[in-house]
């Protein structure tokens, strides 16, 4: 069959990105021709400044070289300047004459430098900072001369402008507006900022404006640059002239084809123009109104654009919040969001000015609109998500300008300050990850979302305790191109645009009861999914329709399926339920046969109060079962895991509660209770709390005048403290009252969310609203949460009486 | 004897070497080698697998949506799981020891992951499987 054409103009960041989203789709759709002005393949142009600050060389920002474009058969012409596009014939014509016909063509054009209308822009030595062109005329420059002057002290100026000083030349930055980068700074942050980079050698002139720059020729019209003269008759001498005013879209190709072009190259949310032939992403488009001058948008225009491109279908563009950060080595710096302040906003502000920190956040309706750091930028990814997600913080606020309490716990030897770190200290504990690999791989593949640095480094990909660590050091390495993962609405997985919100609603509302039904109506991208959908999708249908909904073993992970924890080598371990940690001589004596009978090599007391027999063949777990004749312990699923019990004031001399059987109440109310993820309870007899209540999902402490009940509590990845719920005075409340909670995050909470996550982005308010103060729905909850319990079966005695055989059983060649 | 012969090409040449390798092997280790029959096709769930005993280890066969079938060792590339454990989609399986993605028709992981579980040729006949070994 004939491929068709994709032909794209501009050789850029945003355009390769899209090309290779679109391969990862669908990669023999098209036979793709590219034009690039430029005479390299596709760089990193964010990392320019740290090659003119000497830190980095061309070599290591390069993202694709030539080899990429020929093993993908990617046609490539360099040094060509696309001059005409024919639309009616649907083909390019380049400055010389070549031409290329298209079916589909994509604009990445990028944008240029805006140049000053003053007279003497074209002496020799006054350039501008775009490219690898201006980069290297900046390094010659620099070993030739001494005085620079750069015109704007916005991000790109003062970027070259610390650049040229550390290759020894005299720096002044000359400024327009009063104070430094005042579309991304305040001015507190901006004097400060100005005051380090003055201890660093820098001249700045503010509310200056420029008027000619003079020649030496002796008419000044001509030949190079001599000085810079200003509005107000003052002049300064230079060899060297940057200018660094701004960018402007560069729309002029598409506005000659005739295509629709405001600020930009108008684009819909699928980045297709006016011609919907015509696909343009990056700084040359407009969105909603909106050219792009950073990076970090455009890796999320060519996704979708791929999708498109791809014939996949799904995804929408719709816009992006940005955030900035100046890649000056020695200044921390990070700004996001609407920080102009107004009178429907708040703001919190830590100012240390000895110390050189200063953190402004912007808040409106509790919410974070907006945010400066500078000295300490540690938590900058942190307060860019909560912008992002628009999540609501007046829980949080007593802390918040203290950022995030903890980064993670374990496994990367305490440290929670990325900057702080040397290369070669670990970072990812699961993966044996260091620092310096990862800021490598950054580098060196292009890496720009915590997803792709996943992916490749597998940092934070197993736990994901270092999660905060890596997006620092993503943020700090990648700068303004960061862009935090969407998690307020994000799809659930690749095959779909759908939020985990969305396809329980139309699970609820339109009564789906299979994965098949489920995926049609939903138009799932994939037809059987992936290994992260079926899962979550399984799970809403069975937790949503109970009894009705058909539950699909194939879309479990093995241990649901198998009802047993796999482990390294392939076999499984298992662990009956002992109801509160309680057991029995029977129940050990049969423990102990199976383990003679089956020859279990390792037997294991486990955290929660049980055994653990490990190391079972798979093809024995039935006949393991129907000897030990104990109930599911559930410790292979996302479900009631243990109620872990103190001895409580049946024995113990400091007890006023008996915990123990209020545990075992508790396990038998709830075993058997399938959830987005595993529910660990605990219940002490006491406020010593010898269970550890307080870590638990559902920790109820027992005192002299009932029980307090704490939820959303966590011991593992991340150790969280449970937040109190309310207190109760019976049994049959805390049976109520969990039982209601639990049910609240079974209905709610997304698939693979622990009840802390689930609370932290609802808030523990309206968890208190639903379940403490709205008696009805308390009981509706627990009513609902009976009903799915229902006669639900023990799914070892089950197998052990013949069910599910073919699991178990191997085939003979 | 030269088995690090055939790992250095292996891992010189990349995806075509692997299944070179995998052919190279079931000559030099198997004597006899035969189309066997394994089951009805129904025996092994949709979008699931099962577990062969062979004399070369466990070989995993999977049954994807489309009723294909394929054969792999049942042996991730990565830390030696057991892919027939794995949750079958497409034309993948994801290993179920740390989600390695691995490719059902040619044994290689998905990108960025690198390695390759050596595969096995399947068909089926009149409802019945049949494995090559």
């Amino acid at each position: 069959m004939q491929k068709m054409k994709l032909v794209m103009i501009g050789n850029g960041m945003a355009g390769v990105r899209t090309l290779e989203e679109m391969l990862k789709i669908s990669p023999d759709l098209y036979e793709i021709t590219v034009f690039g002005a430029e005479p390299h393949a596709n760089y990193n142009r964010i990392l320019l400044s740290p090659v003119l600050a000497g830190e980095m060389t061309l070599k290591e920002i390069m993202l694709n070289d030539l080899d990429w474009y020929a093993a993908n058969n990617i046609k490539l012409h360099l040094n060509k300047k696309i001059v005409k596009i024919d639309r009616r014939a649907r083909k390019v014509i380049a400055a010389d004459g070549t031409t290329a016909e298209y079916d589909r063509l994509l604009l990445a054009t990028g944008s240029n430098p805006f140049i000053l209308p003053i007279p003497g822009v074209k002496l020799d030595g006054v350039i501008t900072y775009r490219d690898i062109h201006d980069t290297n005329a900046m390094i010659d420059a620099a070993s030739r001369f001494k005085r620079a002057v750069v015109i704007g002290g916005g991000l790109l100026g003062l970027e070259a402008a610390n650049g040229l000083k550390l290759r020894g030349m005299n720096v002044t930055v000359v400024h327009l507006m009063e104070w430094l980068m005042e579309r991304q700074l305040d001015r507190t942050a901006a004097s400060m900022l100005q005051q380090s980079l003055e201890a660093k050698g820098l001249d700045f002139l503010l509310k200056t404006q420029t008027g000619q720059i003079v020649g030496d020729r002796e008419d000044g019209q001509g030949g190079r640059v001599k000085s810079v003269r200003f509005k107000d008759g003052s002049e300064l001498a230079a060899d060297l002239v940057v200018m660094a005013v701004g960018i402007r879209p560069n729309t002029e190709l598409a506005q000659s084809a005739g295509l629709y072009c405001d600020r930009g190259i108008v684009v819909s949310d699928t980045m297709q123009t006016y011609d919907p032939r015509i696909y343009a992403v990056g700084e040359c488009v407009a969105h909603r109104g909106i050219a792009y001058g950073l990076v970090a948008p455009l890796f999320e225009m060519a996704k979708v654009c791929a999708n498109h491109l791809a014939h996949f279908g799904i995804g929408r563009y719709q816009g992006s919040v940005i955030s900035t950060k100046l890649k000056v080595t020695g200044v921390d710096l990070f700004s996001a969001g609407d920080f102009s302040g107004g009178a429907d906003t708040e703001e919190i502000v830590l100012h240390d000015a000895v110390g050189g920190v200063y953190k402004r956040l912007v808040l409106r309706d509790n919410k974070v609109i907006g945010g400066v750091l500078y000295g300490d930028t540690v938590d900058g990814a942190y307060y860019f998500q909560l912008l992002r997600d628009k999540q609501d913080i007046h829980e949080i606020r007593d802390h918040l300008m203290f950022g995030q309490s903890h980064l993670g716990n374990s496994g990367h030897q305490g440290q929670n300050r990325a900057a702080a770190m040397a290369d070669e200290m670990e970072v990812c504990g699961c993966n044996g990850v260091c620092k310096g690999a990862i800021v490598k791989a950054i580098k060196e593949q292009g890496l720009f979302t915590l997803d792709d640095v996943r992916k490749h480094t597998k940092a934070s990909s197993s736990c994901g305790s270092c999660t905060g660590l890596v997006e620092q050091i993503l943020a700090s390495t990648v700068g303004g191109a960061y862009q935090p993962a969407e998690t307020k609405n994000k799809p659930v997985c690749g095959c779909t645009e759908h939020t985990h919100e969305e396809v329980r609603r139309a699970i609820r509302e339109h009564h789906l009861l299979a994965i098949p039904a489920a995926m049609q109506f939903m138009e799932w991208g994939s037809p059987s999914g992936c290994a992260t959908c079926r899962p979550a999708l399984n799970y809403y249908l069975i937790s949503t329709w109970p009894h009705e909904a058909q539950d699909d073993p194939q879309s479990r992970f093995i241990n649901e399926r198998a009802h047993a924890n796999i482990q390294k080598d392939g076999t499984y371990s298992v662990v009956p339920r002992m109801w509160g940690g309680t057991t029995s001589a029977a129940e050990l004596r049969r423990i102990a046969d199976v383990v003679d009978k089956y020859k279990i090599p390792t037997v294991k007391v486990t955290g929660g109060q049980r055994m653990d027999l490990l190391g079972v063949k798979k093809e024995d777990l039935p006949g393991v079962w129907r000897d030990l004749d104990m109930p599911s312990g559930h410790a292979y699923a996302k479900a009631l895991r243990t109620v872990k019990t103190c001895v409580g004031s049946e024995w113990c001399r400091f007890g006023v509660q008996d915990s123990t059987n209020m545990g075992i109440e508790l396990e038998k109310d709830l075993w058997r209770m399938y959830a987005p993820h595993k529910v660990k309870l605990a219940v002490s007899g006491c406020p010593r709390n010898c269970a550890e209540a307080t870590i638990k999902d559902v920790g109820v402490i027992g005192v002299e005048s009932g029980w307090e009940i704490y939820v959303a509590g966590n011991g593992g990845i991340k150790a969280e403290v449970a937040q109190f719920l309310c207190k109760v005075k019976t049994h049959e409340e805390v049976l109520e009252y969990a039982g209601a909670f639990l049910q609240l995050y079974r209905e709610e909470g997304r698939y693979l969310d622990r009840t802390v996550h689930y609370v932290a982005r609802v808030g523990l308010d309206y968890v208190k609203q639903r379940v403490v103060e709205d008696r009805e729905n308390r009981k509706a909850l627990y009513a609902r949460l009976r009903f799915a319990l229902q006669g639900e079966p023990d799914p070892w005695r089950e197998r052990a009486a013949g069910a599910a055989a073919r699991e178990f059983e191997m085939l003979e060649a | 004897m030269d088995q690090p012969a055939h790992a250095g090409a292996a891992t010189a040449i990349g995806l075509v070497a692997c299944g070179h390798r995998g052919s190279v092997v079931k000559l030099t280790e198997v004597k006899v080698s035969g189309w066997h029959q394994l089951c009805a096709l129904d025996a092994i769930p949709r979008l699931g697998a099962r577990v062969v005993k062979s004399a070369h280890g466990n070989i995993a066969v999977f049954r994807n949506a489309e009723d294909e079938v394929f054969a792999l060792l049942d042996k991730c590339p990565h830390k030696g799981g057991p892919l027939s454990q794995g949750i079958v989609f497409g034309r993948k399986v994801a290993c179920p020891l740390h989600g390695w993605n691995i490719r059902l028709d040619d044994g290689n992981a998905v990108a960025p992951d690198v390695g390759c579980a050596r595969k096995f040729s399947v068909k089926v006949e009149s409802g019945q499987v049949l494995l090559e070994i």
